[in-house]
């Protein structure tokens, strides 16, 4: 059954279309790639998806509901989680903290308990702060709980966003670079990671990836971005012995 | 267990020395120890701590400079005089009525300028601020430019500690809730914010509107001491005077804001002879704090129960 279902999307900034008829479908459970050189307009159908962008045209079908257009935090609370490119941790704020935000949208407790501090606001509390742990163990950051952020190693602080993101409880991830700027080892950790919690959690999952390699792996099918448009989609098989793709890729080695 | 009345027996600790602390001010009121300057200091303390604890909500922990908290704490201030002088109403009525008011007006502004992003907000809340002040001037009801007078005074250490106390707590109890964590991820990332379900747009107003309530409560407590109030006296150099106070204690600690608050006060008292050097340093004092600790005394830090536990455990 297709959770995702994108159909003729469109974004210009001034007069550059970033994305033009782009049509895109995920199901549920699956985990599809989306490649393509840089600057062919990946992130920005991620920042449409999560409603950064209003799209100019198109619509974004998700779980049987166009969310084209709606307030990022609308489109979260329908079940859509991301991480960003260039990681966007709450910088300053502790590593429960950060993972903590994440469950605010289903806190328990309400204002007057937060100012007269009853027991129903020690209880939420208490939730919050047990389920903020959880999320810490499974990446592995439990020892880390009082850090602040921003002093993580660089492939902590990618696995802290991933944690953050899985904490608002989504349906599907969709992932923007998981791997940049991690090493070999980091990065396949980082693709067993996610291979294991799209079991575990149940998710469907959209990696964006620059290398194409690192995709081919994990991917069961593969959409080819260039210049806005879908110039490739298949099994990874198919992907690797496109002439378009191939061409797209070599095109930006040579420039 | 143990843990929990160890909680119990801190809490009912620091009750004591609160206690202890309002009795003695009373106690030297009462007995004439506290004659009409000192008296007049201790007042407007506690009313620039409730202005700077306030406003620090809205600058320091949301991230949004907001330039026109006087306004609200005219709004607050005018609409109690009417409750209490126009309309005979008692003293805790004025209160609450000083604190809605300008509840209202923080909504109605933050509404559509929170919209606006980092300058573009600064400007138009000092415009909104000079608004209210001018609107203020050309209401006959009120005073027009002369404002209103003969106010009695209503403001009692009593009111003037509790006030303080209860702006302080409830300040505090929100930021460190989850709408506290939420109010403090806009200011740290607001995309990141939103993209965790947290309606952003909300959490400014609410953050906006908490503050001016409390800018009104500081406004209905000066009105009810100083006998008179006047447009003029809530200007922009008013509000001014608070983001300075918020910015010296550091912007995001409340504990910076309280020390600022009684800082900046004590030293307007104590410079008072000296009209002609006290704006000299008074920016001089700025602009050492700005160069050898830009992020404020405090930076975000804030003294908690923790903070206590350990200087208490390290002498030993
Ligand atoms: N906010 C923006 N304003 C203007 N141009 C943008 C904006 N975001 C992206 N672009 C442009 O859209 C194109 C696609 O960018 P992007 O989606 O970041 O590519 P990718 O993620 O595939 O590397 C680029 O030409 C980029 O300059
Ligand atoms: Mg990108």
């Amino acid at each position: 059954m297709s959770l995702l279902e994108i159909t003729n999307l469109h974004k210009s900034f001034g007069g550059l279309s970033a994305v033009l008829k782009f049509n895109f479908r995920l199901d549920t459970q699956e985990l599809v790639g989306l490649i393509g050189p840089n600057g062919a307009g990946k992130t920005t159908v991620f920042n449409l998806i999560t409603g950064v962008y209003k799209p100019n045209g198109g619509s974004i079908v998700f779980n049987n509901e166009n969310i084209a257009g709606l307030a990022p935090y609308n489109i979260c609370k329908k079940g859509v989680a991301r991480t960003f490119q260039n990681i966007r941790l709450f910088k300053d704020l502790s590593v429960i903290d950060n993972v903590k935000i994440a469950f605010h949208k289903n806190v328990n407790y309400n204002l007057l308990n937060t100012i007269l501090r009853t027991p129903a606001f020690f209880r939420g509390e208490k939730i919050i702060e047990e389920k903020a742990l959880e999320y810490l163990k499974i990446f592995k950051l439990e020892d880390k709980r009082d850090e602040i952020a921003s002093n993580l190693p660089y492939g902590e602080q990618r696995r802290l966003e991933i944690a953050r993101a899985l904490a608002t409880k989504p349906i599907m991830l969709i992932l923007d670079e998981p791997a940049a700027g991690m090493n070999p080892q980091e990065t396949r950790e980082l693709m067993q990671l996610i291979e294991w919690i799209r079991q575990d959690f149940q998710l469907s999952i959209l990696l964006i990836e620059h290398d194409m390699s690192l995709v081919m792996g994990v991917c069961e099918r593969i959409y080819v971005l260039d210049y806005g448009q879908i110039i490739a989609h298949g099994l990874p098989e198919e992907i690797r012995n496109n002439k378009k793709v191939i061409e797209a890729y070599l095109g930006e080695e040579v420039g | 267990m143990h843990e929990k009345k160890k909680t119990w027996l801190t809490f009912l600790f620091e009750v004591i020395v609160l206690a202890v602390l309002f009795t003695i001010v009373q106690y030297a009121i009462t007995v004439g120890l506290i004659n009409q300057s000192y008296h007049i200091n201790i007042t407007s303390m506690c009313i620039n701590i409730i202005l700077a604890v306030s406003l620090n909500l809205i600058n320091g922990f949301t991230g949004q400079l907001s330039l026109g908290h006087a306004g609200f704490m005219a709004v607050g201030a005018y609409a109690s005089v009417i409750m209490t002088n126009n309309l005979g109403m008692p003293f805790i009525v004025g209160i609450l009525a000083g604190c809605l008011a300008a509840g209202i007006a923080g909504f109605l502004i933050g509404v559509p300028t929170l919209r606006l992003k980092g300058d573009y907000l600064a400007i138009a809340t000092l415009g909104f601020g000079e608004i209210i002040r001018v609107v203020l001037q050309n209401i006959d009801y009120v005073g027009g430019p002369a404002g209103m007078v003969g106010i009695t005074r209503l403001t009692s250490w009593p009111w003037l500690y509790a006030s303080t106390i209860v702006t302080i707590l409830v300040i505090v109890n929100l930021i460190n809730s989850s709408y506290g964590r939420a109010i403090i991820s806009v200011r740290e990332d607001e995309i990141a914010s939103e993209l965790m379900g947290i309606n952003t747009t909300s959490y400014k107003v609410l953050a906006f509107v908490v503050g001016a309530m409390f800018a009104g409560l500081a406004g209905v407590l000066y009105a009810h001491f100083f006998y008179i109030i006047k447009p003029e006296t809530f200007g922009f150099l008013k509000s001014f005077d608070i983001v300075v106070m918020v910015v010296l204690g550091g912007l995001g600690s409340t504990t910076g804001a309280v020390i600022a608050a009684i800082f900046i006060t004590f030293l307007t008292f104590a410079l008072q002879k000296y009209a002609a050097v006290r704006m000299i340093i008074y920016s001089l004092i700025l602009i050492i704090v700005m160069i050898y600790r830009p992020q404020g005394v405090m930076g975000s830090k804030e003294l908690t129960r923790k903070t206590f536990a350990r200087i208490w455990g390290g002498k030993k």
